[in-house]
């Protein structure tokens, strides 16, 4: 399926996922829906009919609560039914509005900011003890990078020299209460990740070419992890969402839904 | 305790391919055996708990046997969510040791006193809790956790505690076991303190029981059933705070037992533990416990 018509069908599922369930945090899954699109389609080794194969890529959602774009994603790739997802938050669900390891294709349940990156060192430094040629990716949001136990882990990367991992920064540059900025300011984030002795790479984070490119390129880069900051546009997609904090918590209405399905539709 | 505890890992991780070690940046003089024996299975993760602990989780999700080391609260407190969302909820294999239980690190003030560990751990899922009393049990100890699948937690003592058992202890999950049987009183405890017990008893209450438990959860129901029946005094004693510890773990069980009608009546139970508090002052282990009214 060509990418873009992939990205325009997540973000209709994603859409309609949290306004039947009045659920949040559609800005951030929107942010990211290209950079997954290109990773499930162009980069990662995974198999929906084996999800546990020992020889799969691994990636870990670090930002959980932006669940509704990886559930739509994992989805459209037969990890599950898109009747499957229909559960989503009911009742005895294993579709909680954080990502839950126990639905197929997610292999770490997250939702705390801040834990997947030292478990994507610990999946990687594995890998490496055991000469396996997998691959790591581990995506963060901006506003996580406050949380200090990504900063154990960016020390901890390069200093075991593990460029079998990937780190993907959705770099949408609005957290919870206000703009990274105003917030917890990360520019110049490249020189930070420099400095810690990382590969860096910036990238427009909704070009499906610069991804593809980018993660190709950091899967060759030797002796160090790489990093990945994709500058991205929260709620990106929907016009009344794009850049506004209060599609952090909102969801949409009906009309709201009908009107975003069409831009998404008129995108494709 | 420790040396005890390390020489058994290194003796299960010879059998045993899937056993590593992560330290954070401590075990000076401890570690250094298994270092030399298996540096494929070591890995210092740095002055960095959270990381430390996320990255045993990892190292579990690929099927290794992973035992976090550091000092007192360091292991526990400093990784605790890590602990309770990437080891617990996801039941993966992480052992949690932590070295200088109690006041072991006495002189090194409130920072190194582990005296709510035992709190913390025993209220997380899938969690097992142990206090070896001695080098035998820490040993026996050892051998199951590197044989069991889930997380679990280890407080050990420093080094140079005495043997309590006679011989080598043979455990498994959950056992508690008599040091001796007698009547009237029971003395409960769990970990070095156990020490002190015996200490009391022989000197004091000669025909009292006495009871060690290697183990707080899970805890040993039919054991504890089994001795309500015999014996009307207990007498716990531990090196943790009176709140959510050892004592309180038994008086729940005990409870439990009474209310779903095993045993007929609770035995009368004086919980010697730390009145919540903390000591801010410097001491041996020894002085520390008197000082928290710690004493039978």
């Amino acid at each position: 399926m060509e990418l873009k018509l992939f990205a325009s069908d997540v973000r209709k599922i994603a859409l309609k996922l949290v306004f039947e369930k009045k659920a949040s945090h559609i800005g951030g899954a929107f942010s990211m829906v290209e950079l997954l699109t290109v990773l499930y389609n162009k980069i990662l080794n995974v198999n929906p009919s084996n999800p546990n194969d020992e020889n799969r890529d691994r990636f870990l959602l670090s930002k959980g609560h932006a669940c509704s774009t990886l559930y739509s994603t994992l989805a459209l790739k037969g990890f599950f039914t898109l009747d499957d997802l229909n559960s989503y938050t009911e009742n005895g669900s294993y579709f909680t509005s954080h990502i839950n390891h126990k639905i197929a294709g997610i292999e770490l349940s997250t939702g705390s900011l801040g834990h997947a990156l030292p478990v994507g060192c610990g999946l990687a430094l594995s890998a490496k003890r055991n000469n396996k040629s997998w691959q790591t990716y581990v995506m963060v949001s901006d506003g996580e990078l406050n949380e200090g136990s990504n900063w154990e882990s960016i020390l901890f990367a390069p200093q075991h020299k593990l460029d079998n991992l990937t780190l993907i920064v959705d770099y949408n540059k609005i957290q919870s209460l206000g703009s990274v900025a105003e917030v917890m300011e990360l520019h110049p984030l490249a020189d930070k990740f420099n400095a810690f002795r990382w590969e860096v790479f910036e990238i427009d984070g909704h070009n499906f070419d610069e991804i593809e490119t980018a993660f190709n390129a950091a899967k060759n880069i030797e002796g160090k992890p790489s990093v990945i900051i994709a500058n991205t546009i929260k709620g990106k997609g929907v016009d009344f969402m794009e850049d506004k904090l209060l599609w952090h918590y909102k969801s949409p209405d009906k009309q709201q839904l009908e009107d975003g399905l069409k831009q998404i539709e008129a995108e494709k | 305790m420790r040396t005890a505890f390390i020489n058994q890992l290194i003796v299960e991780a010879r059998q045993n391919k899937n056993i590593f070690l992560v330290v954070g940046d401590l075990g000076f003089s401890v570690v250094e055996p298994f270092t030399d024996e298996f540096p494929d299975r070591f890995l210092n993760a740095g002055v960095a708990e959270q990381n430390m602990t996320g990255i045993a989780a990892g190292l579990a999700m690929e099927g290794y046997n992973v035992f976090t080391y550091s000092i007192g609260n360091f292991p526990t407190m400093r990784a605790y969510e890590q602990i309770r969302y990437d080891v617990c909820y996801h039941n993966l294999s992480v052992k949690i040791v932590s070295v200088g239980g109690g006041y072991a690190y006495g002189p090194l003030g409130t920072s190194h006193h582990a005296t709510e560990d035992f709190g913390i751990m025993r209220v997380l899922p899938n969690m097992i809790v142990t206090a070896p009393s001695d080098p035998h049990e820490a040993k026996a100890i050892t051998t199951l956790l590197c044989n069991h699948k889930g997380p679990g937690y280890i407080r050990l003592g420093k080094a140079g505690e005495p043997n309590l058992h006679q011989r080598e202890v043979g455990l498994h999950i959950g056992q508690a076991l008599y040091i001796k049987e007698g009547s009237g009183n029971l003395y409960i405890a769990t970990g070095s303190i156990l020490k002190d017990v015996i200490a009391h008893v022989t000197a004091n209450d000669p025909t009292a029981g006495i009871a060690s438990f290697p183990f707080i959860k899970p805890l040993d129901t039919h054991f504890i059933a089994d001795a309500a029946k015999k014996y009307t005094n207990w007498i716990s004693l531990e090196e943790h705070q009176s709140s959510c510890g050892f004592g309180s773990a038994v008086l729940e069980c005990l409870n439990d037992l009474c209310n779903n009608q095993t045993i007929p009546n609770m035995p009368k139970i004086k919980r010697v533990a730390i009145p919540d508090k903390f000591i801010g002052y410097a001491g041996t282990q020894e002085f520390l416990r008197k000082e928290a009214g710690l004493i039978l």
